[in-house]
């Protein structure tokens, strides 16, 4: 095996290991990546993407509905709850947490608790994101340098 | 994972050897659909998803007492839900599914992500099989599964 992949496979190692040990991801994560066999080889990218999408529509909706005169804290609710969901179901855990957070406040009906809360999960989301997006890039590299291995006289 | 079993009896659960469970898996998440499926076709079963619970029971054919769409062909021998969703919720599905001379035989379990004991106690009382946490994990789904095809015996 080409010195390469060795090192490529460590980085990848440690790499995952970081967003476990800094409190990225959670156990579901592993979870997605056991369900992902022959039939799915891209079921995580795929689950993954879907989150990505899911998010970034609910944080837009989440901004229009603070941006509101009158808000409506059980909409906003509904909308955090789902992000809540979602990101559980993925492990995102930074994501989770904050969110759970954020339905309090929703119920307090705590406007500024909300605002800040907004930003939180903005940040912690944008962090996650940037994480795995680096994750499933490595993986691809790991993969290319072990097709090439295989081509090797 | 909280889960208790009603009082029932365990027939329902039997299904003649050799026979795959269909299932019929309810969420609005669409992430979460795409877990629940990935979950139980991993543990061998056919999975139909709706997005509501509308969409269920006309998948049922529970909407004008006409016969189910599905049950025609293809039985369902189990109905997986989440709680909280918009419309309809899990807990208002289970009701008319349990009215229903036709689909009160059908097990039905809720799943949520939030472990509260009044509402497990609701749908329990109301012929719910079990209540489950989410996010659903492998572990759990065999279980389900195990009891579904009465490999316990």
């Amino acid at each position: 095996m080409d010195g390469v992949t060795v090192q490529l496979e460590q980085q990848l190692f440690d790499y995952t290991a970081s967003l476990f040990n800094e409190g990225f991801l959670d156990d579901q994560f592993n979870q997605l990546e056991q369900l992902q066999d022959e039939t799915n080889p891209d079921f995580v990218v795929e689950v993954v993407t879907l989150f990505f999408d899911d998010a970034e529509r609910l944080l837009n909706e989440l901004t229009t509905s603070l941006g509101q005169e009158n808000i409506d804290f059980k909409r906003l609710d509904a909308y955090v709850h789902q992000l809540k969901g979602s990101s559980s179901s993925i492990g995102a855990q930074t994501v989770h947490k904050t969110c759970i957070s954020f339905c309090n406040f929703c119920t307090e009906k705590n406007v500024e608790g909300c605002l800040k809360s907004l930003q939180q999960v903005k940040h912690e989301y944008s962090l996650v994101k940037t994480k795995l997006e680096t994750l499933f890039k490595m993986e691809q590299e790991l993969l290319a340098s072990r097709l090439s291995d295989l081509k090797v006289e | 994972m909280a889960s208790a079993s009603s009082s029932s009896s365990s027939t329902n659960w039997i299904m003649e050897s050799g026979e795959i469970p269909h299932v019929l898996a309810v969420d609005d998440s669409l992430i979460d659909r795409k877990l629940v499926e990935k979950l139980l076709r991993n543990s061998s079963c056919r999975v139909t998803t709706a997005e509501n619970g509308l969409r269920a029971l006309e998948l049922l054919g529970l909407t004008n007492g006409e016969h189910s769409t599905l049950n025609g062909r293809s039985k369902v021998n189990l109905i997986i839900t989440d709680y909280c969703m918009p419309g309809m919720t899990g807990y208002e599905l289970l009701k008319k599914i349990k009215e229903s001379s036709v689909m009160r035989e059908v097990p039905v379990v809720i799943m949520s992500s939030e472990n509260i004991p009044t509402r497990i106690n609701k749908c329990l009382e109301e012929g719910a099989e079990m209540f489950m946490l989410k996010p659903l994990k492998e572990s759990d789904v065999r279980e389900l599964t195990c009891q579904l095809m009465n490999l316990g015996r």
